[in-house]
């Protein structure tokens, strides 16, 4: 059962839940969430599964418009929590955490033997050592290519198994001299910048450091960041001008008309880059290269998750909701559906994607670990003044050591030393 | 006899005082009431929760989770680069939103005339002002972009090199500024309208027989007369210039790296943006904008209320 509403609305719409849930003799299970269009219909035939398996319970989501879903959440939760709600791993979920909006549901992993089954996912979902969240999908990012870009200026496509940091680097003097941006971005959502940073410290110094980093632990003048905007300043004269005016959208179309021949992104964009009339063959996807020798391949995977409330009205039902999710039947369905990656190592892949495929061989062999993304990883404020820092050196790499200053003037205001 | 009549007289009249003065706040009574809770109290609250740390959470027994640090969000305020940008910005559109006055009478005067189809013309020149801020964004937004939008195609033609100017960190602010000006002209143009209607024709032709014409005439003649539509053109473009938020959020969310940001779209950031929440740092830029836009409002009320004595 599923009602779509708007923001403005939830309140009317929740007192019609609750009258409507009276009528029946059912157990009610009420779920907040913000899907789009496929994913909701994902959704809708995973509640049917799992309402045919428990006629006795009733699931009644009620879905927001992504945006809106951002703020509301942090209403609903204080003054009308649903049993459960969706949001995010890592660090964006440590504020709800923190006023205890989100309940422990460490026995829900502990008796379904999730720690193992999501092995991959368990530090993004644990806050001081109890786990707060149900992972149910992620997705990869890397490199994302246009054969038809590197065939135009006459550059060797990668193979499947990517192409060395110095390699990618002489293909972009390729691409400069046939007047193709190398890599395109947009910097007018900071995010997409904060994806090419990420990689260029996982690369240069591991996932440790990086999660480090992120944390607020290490300075942003010490040497080992400073080697990071290094390699940074090596790619900043092949990115798109203009990409501080431009959307993630209209980078994509650069990379579709060929004007463009790499875009660092996650795996969602396939979608946007297909409708641009991209097919699996002029399509290709890569891993970052790696750029330090030896250190273990990290890659970027952010995880959606679902969350039990602390005001949950039937924790019970909900906790076998949230078991089902975590299930890897459950999630081979949905990913299937929406084209991502189940968390669930035992859940399946369709094999016929190739960048799916791609993604699941990339992160199932990231030894080094995986990382949630800048955004997630780092406390909000502090990623923010990340991203404008990331944006800037892209603008203005002569800059670099004013940015370094101002972050690791930032970093000692918001982590006291 | 004569003693009681009057007696009823003072009661009466006594009456009617008490009458005199509680009618007034009868009156006023609704709106008094809209106007506590609509703006005195939120006043209140957004100086109040300046004082705190809060990211705009309840915990799950209802309570405030804020912690009080006193005058802690404005001493980070006075530090702060990007507050400091946002002022300046701020200074920035209030100067150049002033460009609207003259522009605006000039096309004013020239639509002040009775041609065929006037109305037509006249309706064209308003048509920016009608339409949201939100479309206006988005036009000089495409108008701007690198790679197809025609300004910048146009400088590519002319120049050698495209300039896009909202990844300009220098120039995206003039850009945001000249987007906003659009629709500010037209409706400085409008209000200059109606003010030329009601231009005494005897003065213009006492004026014309004396020999005035020309800049003379508009200066001595014509001006004076436009003076209370002049006002409330101020006005509105004073209060257009601080109150720059749409446009900004539209056309760049504030970047590249902060530099075309404003102080409202500054407190939207940290008080509601993605990144933001933290409740009591937007309240502490939200009330020194209140206290700029109070120096303007406080000059206003004291004109109006000087040339309402001087009656």
């Amino acid at each position: 059962m599923v009602h779509k509403i708007s923001g403005a609305l939830t309140l009317g719409a929740a007192l019609m839940l609750s009258a409507s849930a009276f009528a029946q003799d059912k157990r009610v299970v009420t779920w907040n969430a913000d899907y789009d269009p496929i994913p909701l219909a994902a959704a809708e035939a995973l509640i049917a599964d799992f309402e045919a398996a428990n006629p006795d319970i009733d699931i009644q989501m009620t879905n927001f418009d992504h945006e809106a879903y951002k703020n509301a959440i942090r209403n609903f939760l204080t003054a009308n929590p649903p049993d459960l709600a969706n949001w995010y791993a890592a660090n964006r979920m440590r504020p709800f955490v923190e006023a205890g909006l989100f309940a422990d549901i460490s026995d829900v992993w502990a008796e379904n033997g999730l720690t193992e089954a999501l092995a991959s996912s368990v530090p993004s979902s644990t806050i001081d050592g109890k786990q707060y969240a149900i992972p149910y999908t992620y997705y990869q990012w890397g490199i994302y290519y246009n054969r038809d870009a590197y065939k135009a200026a006459g550059v060797e496509p990668p193979g499947p198994e990517g192409v060395s940091w110095e390699q990618f680097l002489a293909n972009c003097e390729a691409f400069k001299a046939a007047g193709i941006d190398c890599l395109t971005t947009s910097s007018l959502e900071q995010w997409p910048v904060a994806g090419i940073f990420d990689y260029l410290s996982l690369r240069t110094n591991g996932y440790q450091f990086h999660s480090d980093l992120a944390a607020g632990k290490i300075s942003w003048t010490s040497p080992e960041v400073r080697a990071v905007f290094d390699e940074f300043a090596k790619l900043q004269p092949f990115v798109s001008a203009g990409h501080a005016a431009i959307k993630w959208q209209d980078a994509a179309a650069l990379l579709v008309q060929g004007k463009a021949a790499n875009f660092v992104m996650g795996n969602f964009a396939v979608g946007v880059f297909k409708e641009g009339g991209m097919t699996n063959d002029n399509l290709g996807f890569m891993v970052f290269p790696e750029i330090t020798p030896g250190i273990p391949r990290a890659e970027e995977a952010p995880t959606d998750t679902i969350h039990l409330t602390s005001g949950a009205k039937n924790p019970e039902d909900a906790k076998k909701f949230l078991a089902f999710m975590a299930s890897a039947e459950a999630q081979s369905k949905w990913n299937a559906a929406v084209g991502q990656l189940p968390t669930n190592k035992n859940a399946t892949v369709d094999p016929a994607d190739p960048f799916l495929s791609a993604g699941f061989a990339a992160l199932s062999t990231a030894t080094g670990g995986i990382a949630q993304f800048w955004d997630r990883d780092a406390d909000a404020e502090y990623a923010k003044a990340g991203m404008e820092g990331f944006q800037q050196f892209l603008v203005q790499p002569d800059q670099l050591e004013a940015i370094l200053e101002r972050l690791e003037q930032t970093r000692l205001r918001l982590y006291p030393q | 006899m004569a003693q009681a009549s009057h007696t009823a007289t003072i009661r009466r009249t006594g009456g009617r005082l008490s009458q005199r003065k509680i009618a007034p706040w009868l009156f006023l009574a609704p709106g008094l009431f809209m106007f506590t809770v609509y703006v005195l109290w939120p006043i209140v609250e957004s100086v109040t929760l300046s004082f705190y740390d809060w990211n705009g959470l309840y915990n799950a027994d209802g309570a405030f989770t804020g912690r009080f640090v006193g005058m802690g969000n404005y001493a980070e305020l006075m530090r702060d680069p990007a507050f400091e940008t946002s002022l300046w910005n701020n200074l920035k559109w209030l100067v150049l939103y002033m460009l609207a006055l003259p522009i605006g009478l000039m096309i004013a005067i020239f639509l002040n005339q009775s041609v065929r189809g006037i109305r037509l013309y006249k309706s064209l020149f308003f048509f920016p002002f009608v339409i949201s801020q939100v479309v206006v964004g988005l036009m000089f937004a495409w108008f701007y972009a690198p790679n197809f939008g025609l300004f910048f195609l146009l400088t590519e033609w002319i120049t050698g090199k495209g300039t896009a100017i909202l990844a300009d960190p220098d120039l995206v602010t003039y850009g945001i500024i000249a987007a906003g000006l659009w629709p500010q002209i037209a409706y400085v143009m409008i209000l200059y309208l109606t003010g030329l209607n009601n231009v005494a024709p005897d003065q213009i032709e006492a004026a014309r027989l004396d020999g005035a014409k020309g800049w003379r005439m508009l200066w001595y003649v014509v001006l004076p007369q436009l003076r209370p539509a002049t006002f409330i053109a101020v006005i509105v473009t004073v209060i257009g210039a601080l109150r720059s938020f749409d446009l900004v959020s539209i056309m760049t969310k504030g970047g590249p790296f902060g530099e075309s940001r404003v102080l409202s779209y500054y407190m939207f950031e940290m008080a509601l943006g993605e990144y933001g929440f933290r409740m009591g740092y937007g309240a502490a830029i939200a009330v020194v904008l209140f206290l700029i836009m109070m120096v303007f409002i406080s000059g206003f009320i004291w004109k109006m209320w000087r040339d309402e004595t001087e009656r």
